[in-house]
């Protein structure tokens, strides 16, 4: 072995090592037990590349949105395709989202991309457009509808201010516990859109939207939230079965509000406390969701990640792999009509947590 | 000692003065006076959580700590595993500041550091206190 290969075989190996232990969430889809149309993909989200001066970025969220590009490449059966859940920027400059996407270029295979609000507040979305296209669409793949909402739109009173430029706005958007900030939304005219594009399809096809916010309502102090929930729930209503993923939350969540599954992403970035640690305002997070551990802040990959998911009998089987954690895997249990965490569900069977407080 | 004591009172009667009159008195203005200073210091603890710390990497306290949660001031000083010592709480604000933010410590006697000392345990009152819990 000359000097150069076995370097370079050592370099695999630990990243391959690495592989094992770090936050990974796969999802699949799934149709029954080796189904020919059963299929995984893989979800990576909010990166928040920060510029701090010239060519040079906030290393700690380069290295998060590194490592996920890297492990999902090991990923082996390899996903029909990759979901980038939004907030690649920090402050949506242009020179954040394109060192963003010069990592996420790394990637193989397909990536779709989900606007999240540090993407869009800048300059309205209009670099993002410039560089992946439309904000909302849908896609057909293996007998599931997808659809991708930009969900975190406001009112236009707040976004059409006497704003002293864009970056002023984005400041305000940027910071998650603002008094002054503004709750999320899809929008009338999305909404529109989003029932006539659901009319086309057959109510016995599974349907996942990908959306940057919760389209539910958890804290709408941290916009944990989305205004017209309700709204957009409704139109997935008459479906069999309807699956939710969203980003923003940087935290393991999972929900049933009726036919629809909800499922949170982790962040790649840096994970947020659950807003239950807020003790001076109410919030709802689902009673079913197991919480991730407190992340330990001098281990700077804790509680960080991303996930591949399984998609089987139409619903997601979702992956999260956590470093200096165990593997979680939350599922859809037929019985119980919900996901549930297929190991730490019962109270009874956890690990003592590093509880959030 | 019991000299002094005795004299108290005939004092007093000699003087023909009310108690409170030598009492540390204060009244509802002073009350509203104080409170207004600590909270024109939590305010200013505010604004140093949300950016007002100038750092090299551009980072701000609330990016991981929304409302300075999970902050948990009131578990401090405690035996703070990944230092293998008994922390305060203005050394795990310096840690950050040090790290993350990759910014210079404050004096743990300065005005920053009593501002956000005040800014974080303000946003979590009400909560009972609990020495060394992890």
């Amino acid at each position: 072995m000359s000097k150069y290969s076995r370097r370079d075989f050592l370099r695999k190996a630990s990243v391959l090592a690495a592989a094992g232990t770090l936050p990974i969430s796969l999802v699949e889809v799934a149709f029954g037990e080796s189904h020919p149309k059963n299929f995984t993909f893989a979800f990576i989200s909010d990166s928040h590349i920060t510029q701090t001066k010239g060519n040079n970025f906030v290393e700690n969220w380069d290295r998060g949105l590194r490592r996920s590009v890297a492990e999902c490449n090991l990923l082996d059966p390899r996903p029909d395709f990759i979901i980038y859940g939004g907030d690649i920027a920090q402050l949506g400059k242009p020179e954040e989202i394109d060192h963003g996407l010069d990592i996420l270029a790394g990637l193989r295979g397909d990536v779709r991309y989900v606007m999240g609000e540090h993407d869009y507040y800048l300059d309205l979305g209009s670099h993002w457009r410039k560089r992946l296209g439309p904000e909302r669409y849908s896609f057909d793949h293996k007998d599931v509808h997808f659809v991708v909402l930009n969900s975190i739109l406001t009112y236009p009173e707040w976004t059409h201010k006497q704003w002293d430029g864009g970056m002023q706005r984005m400041l305000q958007m940027a910071r998650l516990d603002n008094p002054h900030g503004s709750p999320f939304m899809v929008g009338d005219e999305q909404r529109q859109w989003l029932q006539a594009d659901l009319a086309k399809i057959d109510k016995a096809t599974p349907v996942v939207v990908f959306s940057h916010s919760p389209i539910q309502k958890i804290y709408k102090g941290w916009n944990f939230w989305t205004d017209d929930a309700e709204q957009v729930q409704a139109l997935l209503k008459p479906f069999d079965k309807a699956t939710v993923i969203y980003g923003h939350v940087h935290q393991i969540q999972y929900n049933q509000i009726d036919n629809i599954s909800f499922h949170a992403v982790m962040a790649t970035a840096w994970p947020w406390p659950y807003p239950s640690t807020y003790k001076q305002a109410e919030s709802h997070l689902a009673k079913l969701t197991v919480p991730m551990n407190r992340a330990d802040p001098f281990f700077e990959r804790d509680a960080t990640g991303w996930q591949f998911i399984d998609m089987h009998s139409g619903n997601v089987d979702l992956r999260y792999v956590l470093p200096g954690n165990t593997s979680r895997r939350v599922a859809f249990d037929e019985e119980a009509g919900r996901p549930m965490d297929t190991r730490y569900q019962g109270a009874m069977a956890r690990i003592p947590p590093r509880n959030h407080y | 000692m019991k000299h002094r004591l005795l004299a108290i009172p005939l004092l007093l009667a000699g003087l023909n003065l009310s108690l409170s009159a030598l009492a540390d008195e204060f009244n509802a203005d002073d009350l509203k006076r104080w409170q207004a200073g600590f909270m024109s210091t939590v305010k200013s603890g505010e604004k140093l959580f949300h950016g007002g710390i100038n750092n090299p990497n551009t980072m701000s306290c609330d990016q991981c700590h929304p409302n300075a949660a999970n902050t948990h001031p009131e578990t401090y000083p405690k035996f703070q595993q990944q230092l293998g010592k008994v922390a305060v709480l203005g050394e795990m604000i310096n840690w950050c500041i040090r790290n993350p933010l990759k910014g210079k410590p404050l004096a743990l006697d300065s005005d920053d550091m009593a501002a956000l000392q005040a800014y974080i345990t303000w946003e979590r009152r009400g909560v009972a206190l609990a020495p060394g819990k992890h």
